[in-house]
């Protein structure tokens, strides 16, 4: 890297802003959108160079939303709370089952093994809509119907399979001779779970938490279906800003700046944890 | 103190039987070496000792009590892996440290870790994690881990494969006096014979899931129980010829290529059939002379290794033979018409049916 030449290392610095930008552009304009009117951003052409407001973000944690054709209540506040609740709630109950099953796999053989493991990754390959009509239906009786419970429940299709396939990889490649060598040390089963076979697959469980926190955060039509107002996640409260006199790109903009942030946060602060290698020169290298 | 033995274990998985019928014990204070080809079964026995895997058959115990069932943490045993596995996310110090501090109440856990690494030499790298350490310091490391909790038994599985031939040899002259600190019952597990020779009090040979012979490694070397275990060791490989030896005035002698060889007393044996005589490459001799009892070869090659020279030799019959000479005899080169002799007692006779030593068979069943 340091041999390269003065034109190869131009080169890349320009190919890299060139990927940066077209990337990064749809973001950074929705982050500058939100600063925006209405008006300002249909203007054509439009301006990089405005006047900054800040009425989008007002309405928004308000919950009052003006438009052309008068007030409206929006609670998306409500609804930001809800995606933090319903998806945290999700991964968590989705780790302390995945974890230890997909332990489970990758080290014991059993009857059938394979195949749950298939199953539940299958859960993966149907369309949400075609579970649906059948589930809403067994909420209903079950009445789990509009419950934070019976949402996080359904979330699980989403997290389980995900949160199980990419620990259990990580698990695997931990080589069994370790944890043996802890349990003969002394220690119990447990033990050894909990303070080698779990650390160690840390950045895969990160990573895995991370994954389906985004896809339960992303998730649309199980919310929309199962859920009535007062629980309905973010995805399903942007709905909102579709009015009968328009369509509020500023208040969107900036509804999608304040839902993406929760996400960039947990991002951020688990990037430390995705750093691989550390089992690295555990065992013969 | 505390006696391991193990009582005619086996364990098979699928058509596949890495131990068949293996009864072996070991005295406390006592390393044996647990010697054979790969495949052969050695880590499967070390693993069902130390209750990684439940043998199918037959019982194991330490100081006389059951360890079958028994969970690995409960078996006081300590083990090195071939591999290492040191716990990645801990300094070298807290890998060491481990078994101490699960066990509690062992008061002086600093003390004792820095007593251990001091004997292996890794004070200057307790800090260190095991991405940190060289291969030779992760080996050190691993073997500290093994020995600090003076366990009953220690196993050791091929622990100087993965480290550098320098460091191997310093290791071979070392681990004896280490491993016999303790009075635990040593198992060895390696596939260089050369190291069983020189860490173990005897040597346990392991073909095909089944004990071929367990002596010392001198009694191994002279007296091999068959023509398999003679192959095993040595370096350069014992020569065999196939050869149907007679009887004549009490003494044994054959045709070896041509030429008729004595091979010494007939002891009581009748020669019936097909043997191989085996000969050990340092107990040729090499030289331009005919004698009557001299077999007639070509020299092929000479290999000079510094602290011998290696012939290869093709005798009249095509049979090729290697000879082992001190550096400063006479050798000759390549192309040279030779006869090679031996002392008859250097002379091995095998059956060439079973594979197994003339004479060996009482031996075999004592082990």
């Amino acid at each position: 890297m340091e041999h390269s030449s003065l034109a190869g290392r131009i080169f890349r610095g320009v190919a890299l802003t060139l990927i940066l930008i077209f990337f990064m552009f749809p973001i950074v304009w929705i982050f500058l959108m939100s600063f925006q009117t209405n008006e300002q951003i249909l203007r054509i052409p439009p301006r990089i160079l405005f006047e900054p407001t800040l009425a989008n973000y007002e309405a928004l944690i308000s919950g009052q939303l003006r438009t052309a054709a008068g007030n409206l209540q929006i609670s998306f506040m409500r609804n930001l709370f809800n995606s933090v609740v319903l998806s945290s709630a999700a991964v968590l109950l989705a780790l302390l089952l995945g974890v230890p099953a997909a332990y489970a796999f990758a080290r014991f053989k059993f009857r059938l093994g394979e195949t749950i493991a298939f199953t539940l990754l299958s859960f993966r390959f149907a369309p949400p809509l075609l579970v649906l009509l059948p589930l809403s239906l067994y909420y209903q009786e079950l009445g789990l119907n509009d419950t934070y419970f019976g949402i996080v429940w359904v979330y699980q299709l989403i997290a389980l399979p995900l949160i199980l396939w990419i620990v259990r990889g990580y698990f695997e490649d931990i080589s069994p001779d370790i944890e043996h060598a802890y349990r003969l040390a002394g220690h119990s089963w447990r033990e050894a779970f909990t303070r080698i076979a779990v650390p160690l697959a840390g950045p895969g469980i990160a990573a895995a938490g991370l994954l389906s926190f985004i896809f339960c955060w992303n998730n649309f039509v199980f919310a929309l279906i199962l859920a009535s107002a007062d629980k309905q996640p973010v995805t399903v409260g942007a709905l909102a800003f579709v009015t009968a006199s328009g369509i509020q790109y500023g208040q969107i903009a900036a509804a999608i700046v304040l839902s993406v942030t929760p996400t960039l946060l947990l991002a951020l602060y688990a990037q430390r944890y995705l750093v691989e290698g550390l089992s690295l020169g555990a065992v013969k290298g | 103190m505390a006696r391991l033995e193990i009582n005619s274990v086996s364990k098979a998985f699928g058509a596949a039987r890495p131990a068949d019928g293996l009864s072996l014990a070991v005295e406390p204070g006592e390393i044996v070496a647990v010697f054979g080809p790969s495949g052969s079964g050695k880590t499967v026995l070390l693993r069902m000792i130390a209750g990684m895997f439940e043998p199918d058959d037959g019982d194991i115990t330490v100081g006389g009590r059951s360890v079958v069932g028994a969970p690995p943490e409960r078996r006081g045993i300590g083990m090195a892996f071939q591999n290492f596995a040191l716990f990645p996310h801990m300094t070298a110090r807290d890998n060491i440290a481990s078994g101490l501090r699960a066990k509690g109440g062992s008061s002086d856990v600093a003390g004792r870790v820095a007593a251990i690494s001091k004997l292996l030499k890794i004070e200057h790298v307790l800090g260190h994690t095991p991405r940190e350490l060289s291969n030779g310091q992760k080996q050190r490391t691993a073997l500290a881990r093994a020995l600090i909790g003076n366990p009953d038994v220690l196993l050791l599985d091929d622990p100087l494969r993965n480290v550098d031939a320098k460091l191997r040899y310093e290791m071979r002259l070392e681990l004896p006096n280490l491993l016999r600190r303790g009075t635990a019952a040593v198992l060895y597990v390696t596939q260089d014979y050369r190291e069983a020779m020189a860490i173990a009090d005897r040597i346990a040979v392991l073909i095909d899931g089944r004990l071929a012979q367990v002596a010392t490694p001198a009694d191994i070397y002279a007296q091999p129980a068959s023509v398999a275990i003679a192959r095993l060791f040595g370096d350069p490989t014992i020569n065999l010829a196939e050869v149907s030896p007679v009887a004549e005035h009490g003494m044994l002698s054959a045709e070896v290529a041509g030429a008729r060889i004595r091979l010494g007393a007939a002891d009581g044996a009748t020669p019936a059939g097909q043997w191989w005589l085996g000969v050990r490459p340092e107990d040729l001799a090499v030289s331009a002379v005919a004698t009557d009892d001299a077999i007639p070869a070509r020299i092929l090659a000479v290999t000079p290794m510094h602290e011998k020279a290696v012939l290869l030799l093709r005798l009249a019959d095509g049979t090729e033979w290697l000879a082992a000479l001190p550096p400063d005899a006479p050798q000759g080169a390549a192309d040279d018409s030779v006869f090679i002799r031996f002392a008859s007692d250097a002379a091995m006779l095998f059956d060439r049916a079973t594979g197994l030593r003339i004479g060996s068979s009482h031996r075999l069943k004592a082990a």
